[in-house]
């Protein structure tokens, strides 16, 4: 079982050294349940007023036939309504599959590898899990864009999410 | 078959329309979703008279005057159709993205009078009523009725198009679309009569579940000058919302009263 898998396609290439990034590390607890099925994530950023700045990352059964795995996209409620149901998936460079329990860091740089540039202000990560034959939950860390120096939110879930983290770099 | 059906249909509206003022049964129909996702929704719809909402124990809702307007405006078909003991039920491919406006309407003339003492019942048009009532009957009423039971269903993003209401009876415009609405938020919608603003009515909205609680937890909003009213869902589920119109000014001939009923389950999601 993989614990940490490292960073996806868009964090990489970019070296965090060079421009300012956020860093999200998900905890997907690992649950005793009879029926287990890795859950849908979403992760996006909001402005203070809910609108959408940028819709980072959607882990879903990519791989399934006749792309039925998009049937449950709309159990991630408030991804759904904010963003998912405006849009064709997948999309190139947030589509992803669904992780297994464990820890995972995943890397965006606003401004690059099509990952939407934040004008300098408040916004809030936001995170939301659906499990096929589970629950739902969704968690916000907000923070500021760009960071005078690093700084880490971090949110911690109940049910379907474990710990949350946040690292702004500047 | 179609004057079968037609009569059917009538039957229904003659025993809703008498039975209304009475009885607090309540006619619905149930989607079995209102927010798809994916390539191929499919979604199956419940229709039922009932008490409580929503459940099957009363009888089954006839689907004569059934029409499903696909996204793009065009009549999209209803299939798999059957009617059991208590409810009516059919299933609707959603093959286009937007939204799919359900709607079940019927309308015609009821009449009664009497006839060598005998209360008499009739049902029809404004053409066969003049064939079919004797001119010289006796302590004659005739309502001019028009029902209209909706529910909505979206595909992906929703849209307006099936929405445009027909100018026709009592009918609900959207100003919140039908299927975004989250508890703890307010929604709007006016009401129309014959395409104008149906103002000052009564608007009772009903949530389900009555089953496994004691209060009904109704809601009674009242129309503005425009016809619009707000309601701020208290809580996620599958709410009933209905109003109903009635006056003996505005009638037709050979009609001396007017009756024009809205009927519409709408689904709140939580936050």
């Amino acid at each position: 079982m993989r614990v940490l898998v490292p960073v996806t396609l868009s964090g990489l290439i970019a070296s965090p050294a060079l421009a300012a990034e956020m860093a999200v590390t998900v905890e997907i607890p690992q649950l005793s349940v009879a029926e287990y099925h890795r859950p849908y994530v979403a992760l996006w950023v909001e402005r203070p007023d809910q609108s959408v700045a940028a819709n980072l990352a959607v882990w879903y059964d990519v791989k399934m036939r006749d792309n039925e795995g998009t049937k449950w996209l709309k159990d991630m409620r408030q991804w759904w309504r904010r963003i998912g149901r405006d849009l064709t998936m997948p999309v190139d460079g947030v589509s992803g599959p669904t992780r297994a329990p464990g820890e995972h860091r995943v890397t965006f740089v606003p401004g690059q590898n099509g990952v939407p540039k934040l004008d300098p202000g408040s916004y809030v990560l936001v995170v939301e899990a659906a499990r096929e034959v589970g629950g739902r939950e969704l968690l916000r860390i907000p923070f500021e864009w760009p960071a005078a120096k690093p700084a880490q939110g971090t949110a911690k879930g109940e049910a379907e999410l474990g710990r949350i983290a946040l690292d702004v770099t500047p | 078959m179609k004057t079968m059906f037609a009569r059917a249909g009538l039957a229904l509206l003659l025993t809703a329309a008498i039975a209304l003022p009475a009885s607090a049964h309540r006619t619905w129909m149930l989607p079995s979703a209102t927010v798809l996702s994916g390539d191929d929704p499919w979604v199956t719809v419940d229709a039922a008279v009932s008490n409580d909402l929503f459940y099957f124990d009363h009888v089954p809702l006839r689907l004569d005057g059934l029409t499903v307007t696909a996204p793009d405006g065009s009549e999209a078909k209803a299939e798999n159709a059957a009617t059991g003991k208590y409810r009516s039920t059919f299933d609707l491919h959603l093959d286009k993205p937007g939204t799919y406006k359900i709607a079940l309407a019927s309308s015609g003339l009821m009449a009664m009078y009497e006839e060598n003492g005998k209360m008499k019942r009739w049902r029809g048009t404004a053409e066969t009523f003049a064939k079919e009532v004797p001119a010289d009957a006796k302590n004659l009423r005739v309502i001019d009725s028009q029902r209209r039971l909706e529910t909505f269903v979206t595909s992906g993003k929703p849209s307006d198009t099936a929405l445009k209401p027909t100018g026709k009876g009592l009918e609900l415009v959207p100003v919140t679309h039908p299927n975004d609405l989250v508890a703890g938020e307010a929604a709007t919608f006016k009401l129309q009569l014959d395409g104008k603003p149906a103002s000052d009515m009564e608007v009772s909205v009903v949530p389900g579940g009555k089953r496994y609680r004691d209060d009904l937890k109704d809601i009674k909003v009242k129309t503005g000058k425009d016809g619009s009213f707000s309601v701020t869902w208290p809580e996620a589920g599958m709410y009933w919302i209905s109003a109903s119109y009635e006056d003996e000014k505005t009638v037709q001939k050979p009609a001396n009263k007017r009756m024009a009923n809205y009927t519409a389950t709408l689904e709140v999601l939580p936050q």
